[in-house]
């Protein structure tokens, strides 16, 4: 009698080629993450139906929520260390190297510029954990908030040679009155054209 | 390959050095489990919704009045942004017509403005002109749901525009202030 020998099968699976597309996905997801700057206040974005996406560069974003408070984010790092510099040299505030640099990793900020070292020396969860109580504006062009806007848009022309895109990300519960303080800052520097940002609407148009 | 060999040096019994045949096989598990970890955070913090641009364009305010055209009233039609997600409309001045009061959407503002648009055309012969005008009272949402509005319906010339006295006498008279 023949016994039938069954072959004792290894368990291990070969795992080189779900490695690789392991890491292939993970290269890419890696190189095309942007990673979503952290508002520091929730904002609620409305929806609306227009389906132009929002340029990545040479944008100036303004959030307004929490009840007109008003945040400033600029797109490109060299782009904000000069638009610091600026606004040091008119505030007569000295910068050191070393706030630069971390202004220069600081995406978005709502403090008024008399505060900004204080708010640059926080570091990590104390950032977070800061109350920002919003760039001080009003409709005047010698407000905080026009001079960072103005500085910018300098800098832009000058560095990128392009004009600098506004936009403004409001909360949905944002009264009026905030965002057409906000909107006549803007037309006080001559930017009658600007975007506001909104998300899909997910619901179908008619007809 | 991967793992050294280390099982050199002399035999404890005398003779042959048998060198041990080791596996070349490492063990990939923990590495593919490191990997899609890391990919299930990248996934998650990308964001694949991009946000939307609504372009929105301001009447300059210092341009000169004599550039201006006046609008006949026949042709505009003005949006009073009130209070709770309401909106008032009139065509023409205000006070010489009886404002109406609908909500935002479909069957509110929409139908209004479509059918406003048409008859408007029929009876000029141009396209309507409207007029936003947001109250203190409206919020933001509501600015950005009315543009939405001009942008559905295709309404060819709107503004935004500061509100007058007279108008926020007809919001708060109706209850929308």
């Amino acid at each position: 009698m023949a016994r039938v020998k069954v072959p004792r099968k290894s368990t291990h699976i070969d795992m080189t080629a779900m490695c690789d597309v392991a890491f292939l996905l993970l290269t890419f997801f890696i190189l095309t993450a942007k990673p979503r700057p952290q508002d520091p206040i929730p904002v609620d974005i409305p929806s609306s139906s227009v389906e132009v996406a929002i340029p990545d560069e040479n944008v100036l974003l303004l959030t307004i929520g929490d009840g007109g408070k008003v945040f400033y984010t600029v797109d490109g790092a060299d782009v904000r260390k000069q638009t610091l510099l600026q606004m040091g040299e008119k505030y007569k505030i000295n910068f050191t190297p070393e706030e630069q640099n971390k202004f220069m990793s600081t995406t978005i900020f709502g403090v008024p510029i008399g505060s900004l070292k204080q708010f640059l020396a926080l570091d990590g969860n104390d950032k977070k954990n800061y109350k920002q109580p919003g760039i001080p504006y009003d409709t005047t062009a010698t407000s905080e908030l026009s001079d960072w806007i103005r500085e910018s848009r300098k800098v832009n022309a000058s560095i990128k040679q392009k004009p600098l895109l506004i936009s403004i990300k409001g909360d949905n519960k944002e009264k009026y009155p905030a965002v057409q303080k906000l909107i006549a800052l803007l037309q006080k520097q001559k930017v009658n054209k600007f975007s506001l940002i909104t998300s899909l609407r997910t619901a179908q148009k008619t007809k | 390959m991967a793992e050294l060999d280390t099982s050199s040096g002399g035999g404890k019994k005398g003779g042959k050095v048998r060198s041990k045949k080791a596996s070349t096989r490492v063990d990939l598990t923990a590495m593919v489990d490191l990997a899609f970890l890391l990919i299930t955070f990248f996934i998650l913090t990308t964001t694949l919704a991009k946000p939307k641009a609504m372009d929105v364009a301001m009447p300059d305010k210092e341009e000169k009045q004599t550039d201006q055209l006046a609008v006949a009233a026949s042709r505009s039609m003005t949006l009073l942004l009130g209070a709770n997600n309401k909106v008032e409309w009139f065509v023409g001045e205000p006070g010489k017509s009886q404002p109406e009061t609908v909500g935002y959407g479909k069957n509110g503002l929409r139908e209004t403005l479509i059918e406003k648009g048409k008859e408007i055309q029929q009876t000029t012969g141009k396209f309507m002109i409207v007029l936003i005008k947001p109250s203190d009272k409206s919020d933001y949402k509501n600015l950005v749901d009315a543009l939405d509005e001009m942008k559905i319906t295709a309404v060819q010339s709107y503004a935004i525009v500061d509100i007058s006295q007279p108008e926020l006498d007809l919001l708060k008279r109706d209850g929308n202030y």
